[in-house]
Parts: structure tokens; sequence; C-alpha cells
């Protein structure tokens, strides 16, 4: 089934009349919108999108932003009222500075600062090496990275934990931010992602660049990381979003609660503390990942197809 | 380096793409020649993958292997056999385990997996504003998970003032108990982890949906197929390797399932919703003295080889369909 089968005049006529190009359609043809069922359909498609969207997506984040101000008396009585008693900015003072929140949420960007400079760097000189140096053992090397692709995490937790605890070699990294940095820039999708936006770079730039006596170093920091922003862009995107969501792991490695992000404090902060200083932390917490999505939407939203693509 | 670098080009002037092995009349075995090439700088380039993989990443796959047959405390190894495999078998919560594992990957199946399509297909056909509901949907998937489940523990909060039931309470509903009753605490927790994960689904069934040939609708409409048919005979068909895919990532992913059942109930009430890696974490962490981490691994192993064996079966099954 393709154009062919289409009488190519009839297809023309359509579009002329249109004016809009046939590229552009889905299940629904132009024809279709006319429709009255449709046209009504689509409206209430708008109307449920909307309505449904705004409930579920923003609703919640909106509830949060609200109690979160709210006394504790009124999030627990009158849950969807909007201030009864008066907005109590104090939560937030009070999360800050005597629950700590402050200092975790400190935690949370150092961890999340050193996870996106080793696992940038991790990423695209893998990648470098694995698409445009192509040294014999380019092959090997991304079979064995794309194999831990297929094993599941939950193999990892148990001994990937004891060789951090215990290394066989150096200091334990216990409490010690390389503990979570290292092994979380063990990515191999971040890796083969990097790798297929090198692999449609063109070829004859390096080669150029080759020739104008350009080594490998030169190549990469002059010719194709400037290239690379837009991917550069997406994957940093994920190692940091990555990083503000992790909960496992860095609760096993940093027992510590100096040196805990903010997420990995919140459930202790919720059992010791009153709920509306609580629904504060849980709003502080939640204001680093929700400004970087309404900042870099579109990397986000390319990014997750991306994801899609690569799994597919 | 540069200099190097310069030596080398200016010898070879007309080799064109020196990543490529050189010519074997030119190659020089040895270690002064291999660095020459550039392969030293190469290796220096792979250090960092290689560092972080064979340390946190090959070493411990192969590590867990071993050491589901050790008994240790992290000090000491010892040989058990399958001890450790009998011991996770014939523990009484294991039984428990799988089946709750099991009944969260079913629900999440039944009522998780088929909205991000619908949604991805009204989305993609209301044209107007799609770029505004893709990124409403996705905002929950941008909120730490630790944070949605507190924030909705406390939604599913049993009293009549609690948030859902107030809901509830405006179309006529009594108030639920949600997580604090074995029956409904599971369903809960699928409730949560589908809004938290839709989003993501959503926007790749959406990319998907934009790679379907627009000449298979047209053709359709030719041969008199309306809306339904459509979507019936043509985009979903269209979408058969997307899905397969995003089927099976789910099952992986519910199959690890933790976070929820962790945080929401641990694992209660009355065990009704400890899973398989809650399971694990219990052995190897819950006890501060030191795990059994013996037992733990002996499990990830299983859990691990038989997902394995069902990505497999899987694939062989689906092959047929993917390809046609």
């Amino acid at each position: 089934m393709s154009t062919t089968l289409k009488p190519p005049r009839l297809r023309r006529r359509r579009a002329e009349e249109n004016r809009e190009p046939d590229a552009d359609r889905g299940i629904l043809s132009l024809h279709d919108r006319r429709r009255r069922p449709v046209r009504i359909g689509q409206l209430a498609s708008h109307a449920f999108l909307m309505v449904g969207l705004l409930a579920v997506g923003l609703g919640p984040l909106l509830w949060l932003a609200k109690s979160a101000v709210s006394t504790t008396q009124d999030t627990i009585q009158q849950p969807f009222a909007l201030w009864p008693s008066g907005i109590d900015w104090g939560n937030l003072e009070q999360a800050w500075v005597e629950v700590e929140v402050g200092l975790y949420f400190f935690n949370t960007i150092a961890m999340a600062a050193g996870q996106w400079v080793i696992g940038l760097i991790v990423a695209t000189t893998g990648a470098y090496v694995l698409s445009i140096l192509k040294p014999v053992y380019a092959k090997a090397i991304e079979m064995a990275v794309l194999a831990t692709l297929f094993v599941p995490s939950v193999v990892l937790l148990v001994p990937l934990f004891i060789t951090v605890a215990r290394p066989a070699f150096g200091p334990s990294l216990l409490n010690n931010f390389l503990g979570v940095w290292l092994p979380t820039a063990a990515n191999a999708f971040n890796i083969i992602v990097v790798k297929r936006f090198f692999d449609s770079l063109p070829q004859e730039v390096f080669e150029a660049a080759r020739t104008d006596g350009a080594g490998p170093f030169r190549l990469f920091v002059s010719i194709v990381l400037p290239m690379s922003k837009p991917i550069v862009g997406v994957v940093s995107v994920f190692i940091i979003i990555a990083s503000l969501k992790d909960y496992l792991w860095p609760k096993l490695v940093l027992p510590d609660p100096a040196v805990q992000p903010l997420g990995v404090r919140l459930p202790n902060i919720q059992s010791q503390t009153e709920l509306d200083v609580t629904l504060a932390a849980l709003a502080i917490s939640t204001i680093i990942p929700v400004i970087m999505f309404l900042l870099f939407q579109r990397v986000f939203l390319r990014g997750a197809g991306l994801g899609g693509a690569v799994k597919g | 380096m540069t200099a190097l670098d310069q030596r080398r080009s200016v010898e070879q002037p007309a080799r064109p793409r020196p990543a490529v092995a050189p010519s074997p009349r030119r190659r020089d075995r040895s270690i002064r020649g291999w660095v020459r090439r550039g392969g030293l700088v190469t290796l220096l380039f792979a250090a960092p993958m290689l560092f972080v993989f064979t340390v946190y990443s090959w070493w411990p796959i192969l590590q867990s292997l071993w050491m589901s047959f050790q008994k240790t405390n992290l000090l000491t190894y010892q040989f058990v056999g399958l001890d450790n495999f009998v011991n996770v078998l014939s523990d009484p919560v294991l039984g428990r385990a799988v089946v709750n594992t099991l009944y969260f990957a079913l629900l999440a199946l039944i009522f998780g997996f088929p909205l991000p399509i619908f949604m991805a297909v009204l989305m993609s056909e209301v044209k107007r504003m799609k770029g505004f509901y893709s990124a409403l949907a996705y905002l929950p998937v941008v909120v730490p998970p630790v944070v949605s489940v507190l924030l909705w523990k406390f939604f599913y909060s049993a009293s009549p003032s609690g948030v859902f039931n107030t809901i509830l309470g405006w179309v006529g509903i009594p108030p639920q108990p949600w997580i604090q009753d074995a029956v409904q605490a599971m369903p809960s927790l699928v409730l949560e982890a589908t809004w938290a994960a839709a989003g993501g689904s959503i926007i790749i069934y959406l990319a998907a949906l934009l790679s379907v040939p627009p000449e298979l609708y047209d053709a359709a409409e030719v041969d008199g197929a309306g809306i339904w048919h459509k979507i019936w005979h043509v985009t979903l068909p269209q979408l058969r390797g997307v899905i397969f895919i995003m089927l099976i990532l789910q099952v992986i992913a519910t199959a690890q399932i933790f976070l929820e059942p962790f945080l929401f109930t641990g694992g209660g009430p009355n065990n009704s919703t400890v899973t398989v890696l809650l399971l694990i974490y219990r052995y190897a962490f819950e006890n501060s003295l030191g795990g059994k981490y013996g037992e733990a691994t002996a499990l990830s192993v299983m859990l691990a080889l038989f997902l394995a064996a069902a990505s497999f079966l899987y694939f062989k099954a689906t092959q047929k369909w993917s390809t046609d």
C-alpha cells in the first residue's frame, strides 16, 4: 500500500482544495474533519483533554503548592479550600531552616552536578571512541556496553553495593558522592544515544580536520563537541533528571543524613515533622525538576521520544 | 601530542581514514607503532567508559552469579552451594511476593497500558494545543517519585476529609480505606504508578504516531474505511512494533517494582503489597547488623533469569507478528 495506489489526479485536486500538506494528516482526513459528528467529537476531545490533563497533570502540583503554605489544620480538614485561615508562609522557612531542607537541597544539587559532569564525560568520550575513533576493539566494547541494557538493574543491586562499600582497592565510597557518581555514569543508554548522534555527523568534516593535522584530542574538543550541542543537551537533561528522581541507590550509598540529598531524606522528614512543614519540603524538592521542565520543555519531550526510538 | 599527529599526517598524507585499521603494509606491530597510530590516545578516550563499566557494571554482574553461591558478611566468603536458593525458595513470604508482583504487573497492564495509547491517539488527532497537552501529560513524570508517593500517600488518607475521599464525596461515594486495606492497597499503588509513568509512554506513542505514513490513511479511505476502521486497521497495526516493545519494557519494570510498596505501605497491610524487589531489599539491607547478601543475590539472579526467559519467549512469539 503506497501512494501509487491512489490516482494522482484526485490527490492533487484535494491538496489544492484544502491548501494543506497531505503529509500532515493523521487518522482524520480533512473530509472527516468537516463532518458534524466529528466536529462535536473534536470539541469533546478538547474538553476532555483540557479538563482531564489539567486536573491530573497539573492538579496535584497546584494542590501541593497551595498546601505548602497552608496550615496543617486547613489541609487536613478542608483539603480543597483556599486558605480558610490565611496563608502560612512560615512553613517554607521552618522547613528550610529547622528541618534543614536547605542542607539537603544543597546535597541534591551537589549530587546532580557531579553526576552530570561525570556522566557527560563518560558518555561523550565513550561514544567518540565507538563512533569516530573506532579502534579494533570498538565492536567488542559496544556489544558489552549494549549487553548491560538487557541486564535488569535488580541483579546489580547487592553486588554493586558491595563493590562500592568495600572496593577491591581504595577506600569505601559509602557516604561519598563518588559512590553515586561513578556507578550511575555506567549508563549504556546515554552512550548509545550519543553514539547514534555521532554516527549521523558528516564524516567528511572529520576527514578534513584530520587532513589539516588535527589529532584525536583536537578533533574531539574543537569539532565533535561543538557539533554535538543538541545531543549533549538531551543527555544532560536525562542525567540530571535521573539524579533528581533517584532514591534507592543514594539511600543505600549515603546512609549519613549529612550527605543525603533531599529526595532520600523526605520519608524521614515526613515521619518526624508536622504535615504542613512536610508538604513545604515536598514542594521545595519538586521545584528544580519542574522549573527545568518548563525551561527545557522541548528537550524533555524530544528526549522522551528519543528514548522510545532507541528502545524500539 | 599535536606534533606527533602532525608528523603522522605528513607521513601518511594520502590515507583517507586513519581511524580504520591501516593497510597491512604500513602496520607496525610494535607498541611504539601502536602508540604512533593513536592507539594510546584512543585508549585514553575509552578509559572513563571502560573504568566505570568494568568496575560498576560488568564485574558486579559476574559477581552476582558467584555471590549467589556464597555466604558472606562482606569480610569473609564461604561457598555454600545451593543453600541460598533453597533458603529463598522455602521462605513463606516469597510466594506472597511473587503473587503480589504478578498482581501488580497485571493491574498495571490492564489499567496502565492501554491508557497512554488512547491518550496519544486522541492528542495527535485534535491537532491544536498538542504541545500544551503533551507538557501537561509529561509533568507528573518530572516530579521525583519519592515526592509523588509521599504526596499520594496523603491523598489516600482514609479519613472522610482525605483528598481522594473528599472527591469521592462530591459524587456520593462513601470514603474508602485505600492503602490501609489489604484488598485496595495494591490497586491504589498501581493507580499512583500509572499516574507517574503514563506521560512518558504518551510522548513515545505520539512520536510513533507521527511516523505512520499518511498514504496508508488515504488508501484506507479510498477503500471506504471509516474512522474506527482506520484506527483498527491502520493506526494500531502501524504502532504494533512500539506497542510490543513498550509491553515487555513495562513488564520488566513492574517486575522490579519497589518504591511504591516500600514508601506507601512498607509491604503491608498483612504482607499484601510485598513485592519481589522489596523482599530482596529486606534480605540485604533491612537488618543493620549485616544482611543476607547471598540470599538477596540468589533471588535477584532468579528474577533476572525469569525476566530474560520471559523476554526471550516474548520476542520469539511476537517476531512473527511484528515482521509481517
